[in-house]
């Protein structure tokens, strides 16, 4: 298997195509030919820091880098960044709108679910410089 | 369970996905919050929402889920359907409540995702 990169553009608020990204890797991870839980793992976690950005950030972007052994995603956004890490990964925090809740998110469990599906989480952030979400798995049994 | 038997058991009605009434159904989950959808493994299970948005698709795409059963006589929009037809996706209809649609399936054997029950519960 070819070592891969690929980038995708998410726009804040586009809530006509908010997930769409992570449907995308979704599909491009199976047709890799990656194992379905390891498939499985690495949507939940695009899909849940797709619709932070989406909900929280700004205009952001996804940069996907595979190997054989390794799935790394970087999101980064230009939104207004978080101002407490450790608060914003405690299971119920959240600062979602009632617009979002009506919508079935804002439980405040999306980065915590991040952290426990991947093998490595990295938040980078200040409250007005955007995000830098590094979300890593190593893959048992690459293709 | 077949979905044939899902259609039957609560009385619904199929919107999208007539082609796929033989697919088996081994476990079910109930909820409006895409979060939860998101936390467990609900791979392969059915889904019976309150929530008829589109978000609901992609959440039951990312999620894996087989097949979705709107409650309360919900009805998805056109672009809802079109969706769910891109990704195979069976939706169904039903008149009955969240509460009641689930017991239903319950009583006819269907079973929920938890992996482990506590002891007491046999
Ligand atoms: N990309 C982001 N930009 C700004 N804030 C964010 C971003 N992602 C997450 N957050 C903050 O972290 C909180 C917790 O996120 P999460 O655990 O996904 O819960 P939820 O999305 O349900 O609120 C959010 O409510 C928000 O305050
Ligand atoms: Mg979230």
């Amino acid at each position: 298997m070819a070592n891969l990169k690929k980038r995708f553009e998410i726009k804040a608020r586009d809530f006509v195509r908010a997930g769409e990204v992570s449907i995308e890797v979704q599909s491009l991870l199976k047709t890799i030919g990656f194992r379905a839980n390891d498939v499985r793992r690495a949507a939940v976690c695009a899909y849940e820091a797709e619709m932070n950005v989406v909900m929280h950030g700004g205009d952001g972007v996804l940069e996907l880098t595979v190997d054989p052994k390794n799935i790394v995603m970087d999101f980064t956004d230009d939104g207004p960044g978080i101002d407490n890490i450790d608060l914003a990964l405690q299971e119920g925090f959240s600062t979602a709108t009632p617009e979002y809740r009506e919508m079935g998110f804002g439980a405040g469990m999306g980065l915590p679910n991040i952290k426990n599906h991947a093998d490595s989480l990295e938040i980078h952030s200040k409250k007005g410089e955007g995000i830098h979400l590094r979300i890593s798995f190593i893959v048992s049994d690459g293709p | 369970m077949k979905l044939s038997a899902i259609k039957k058991i609560l009385l619904a009605e199929v919107i999208t996905g007539h082609d796929k009434l033989e697919m088996p159904i081994e476990r079910c989950t109930a909820c409006d919050l895409m979060s939860d959808l998101l936390t467990g493994p609900n791979t392969g299970s059915l889904l019976l929402t309150g929530l008829c948005n589109i978000q609901v698709i992609r959440t039951s795409v990312i999620a894996g889920l087989t097949a979705i059963v709107f409650v309360r006589g919900k009805r998805p929009t056109e672009e809802l359907i079109a969706h769910a037809k891109k990704h195979d996706l069976p939706l169904l209809t039903t008149p009955f409540t969240m509460f009641s649609s689930s017991g239903r399936l319950f009583s006819k054997g269907l079973r929920g995702v938890e992996k482990t029950l506590p002891k007491s519960d046999s």
